[in-house]
Formats: C-alpha cells, sequence, structure tokens
C-alpha cells in the first residue's frame, strides 16, 4: 500500500486542526512544570477514543480516517510532550505523581481506544413493538 | 502569541502529521507487522528531539511551534495506545506490554538525553 497523495493532503490538514487545538488549550490552561498536566492527559485520552472509533470504522485506506485519525487524533494527542512532563515531575522529586501520571494515561488511553471500538455508529432508534 | 504564531503552529502540526506518517509507512514496509516500530521509532526520536529544543532555551513563540506544534504532531499517544491494544485483541499480550514499557523506558531516556544534549550544546 503506497501513501496516496490525496491521504497526505488530509493527514496535513487534521494534523494542523490537531496541533492547534492542543496549542489553544495549552493557552487558555498552561501546564507549569512538575505539575498534573490537565492538557495532555485530557487529549491524550480523548484523541484514544476518538481514534479507536475512527479506526475501527473505516479502512486505513479511507480519507476521513486519514483526516481524522492519522492527523486529527494523531496531531492532538502527543508523546513527546508527555515524557518530558514525566522529566520534570522526576526533577521535583514528585515521583507519586508521575507514577500516577504515567499509569493513568496509559489505563485512560487503552480504556478509551477499547470504548471508542465498541462504540456502534450511531444507530437510528427505532422503539420496539409495544414498548412506551 | 501573534497570528503569525498560531499560522505556523498549525503548518508545524501538519508537517509533524505528514512526517508521523511517511515514516512509519516506511519502517512498517521494511520490519513488518509483528511489533509497531514505525510508531516506536518516530514516539523516540520525538522525544529526543523534544528534550533538545526543552534544553537549548529557545523564545517562548518558537517552543510553541516547534515544540509544540511540530514535535508534539510528529509524536502521538492515540496510536500508540490503539496499536497497543490490537496486539493484545489479537492474542499477543507479551507484545502489548512490551509496547508500553520499552516505549515508556526508552522515551524517557531519549527526552533525558535530548535535554542533557540541549544544555550542553546551546
Amino acid at each position: 500500500m503506497l501513501l496516496e497523495v490525496r491521504l497526505l493532503l488530509a493527514i496535513f490538514a487534521g494534523g494542523c486542526v490537531g496541533a492547534l487545538a492542543r496549542a489553544g488549550l495549552l493557552e487558555l490552561a498552561p501546564t507549569h512544570a512538575g505539575r498534573w498536566p490537565w492538557v495532555t492527559f485530557g487529549v491524550n485520552v480523548a484523541g484514544s477514543l476518538l481514534l479507536g472509533w475512527i479506526a475501527t470504522h473505516r479502512s486505513p485506506a479511507s480519507r476521513m480516517r486519514a483526516l481524522i485519525g492519522t492527523g486529527f487524533c494523531g496531531a492532538l494527542t502527543t508523546f513527546s510532550t508527555m515524557q518530558l512532563e514525566l522529566l520534570e515531575m522526576l526533577d521535583a522529586d514528585r515521583l507519586g505523581m508521575a507514577v500516577l501520571y504515567v499509569s493513568g494515561s496509559v489505563v485512560a488511553g487503552l480504556v478509551g481506544v477499547a470504548l471508542g471500538a465498541r462504540a456502534a455508529p450511531a444507530p437510528k432508534p427505532t422503539p420496539a413493538p409495544g414498548v412506551a | 502569541m501573534s497570528a503569525v504564531a498560531w499560522i505556523a503552529v498549525g503548518l508545524a502540526g501538519g508537517c509533524g502529521a505528514v512526517a508521523r506518517a511517511l515514516l512509519t509507512h516506511a519502517i512498517n514496509v521494511r520490519a513488518g507487522r509483528s511489533f509497531p516500530y514505525g510508531t516506536l521509532a518516530v514516539n523516540l526520536s520525538g522525544a529526543a528531539v523534544l528534550g533538545v529544543i526543552a534544553g537549548s532555551g529557545l523564545s517562548d513563540d518558537a517552543l510553541r511551534i516547534v515544540g509544540t506544534g511540530l514535535i508534539g504532531a510528529y509524536t502521538t499517544f492515540s496510536t500508540w495506545m490503539f496499536e497497543t491494544r490490537h496486539a493484545d485483541a489479537t492474542g499477543h499480550r507479551g507484545r502489548a506490554v512490551a509496547n508500553i514499557a520499552v516505549s515508556l523506558v526508552a522515551g524517557l531516556l531519549a527526552v533525558w538525553l535530548g535535554r542533557s544534549i540541549g544544555r550542553a550544546a546551546f
């Protein structure tokens, strides 16, 4: 499978929006070194949930998956910032927070992709006959 | 943050995402699908570069564009989690555990090493 230009353009567009969303949230709620990084934690869990859904319901060749999955979710979530935040917690002698942050992120991320994968693509509610 | 800096963060994020897709694809084609080496390589290289940037004392705007925008979008948490769950769900629990452990230990080492280099060089 070759990465086509139409997919790369979708990945680029999704990446722009994902990075801007994360940067915007960091402007609204800046994370201070050694403190609990709510923005990174939140975007990582939210992005995992959305990726679990899109990657389960669309094929890798789909432009929608390139845009929302590889582009938006990939760029909204971040591994490098999380590692730097962990290092800064260790610098500040906050070992307990570092352990909680890393284990909490991984557990919530795994639960997120699982929940996203399980969520059915919004079926129309059809009331069963005889049920009020 | 200026409007130009915001635009630069967005463009840097798009470039980071495309670089991740290309590198992941190139590595997975060569290394096969037995382990998510592509995402691992992207995340570890990105952690090292972010460490260099953090240690080098860039201006706030440069830090946002290169650190938050480019490297933040280049590395990914969601795909790492998705591939870990996929390994576990397809009966490869050892692979899933290794993907988490190796990424975390090597990622922390990479960001620490990068920051040491950044502090020494700039």
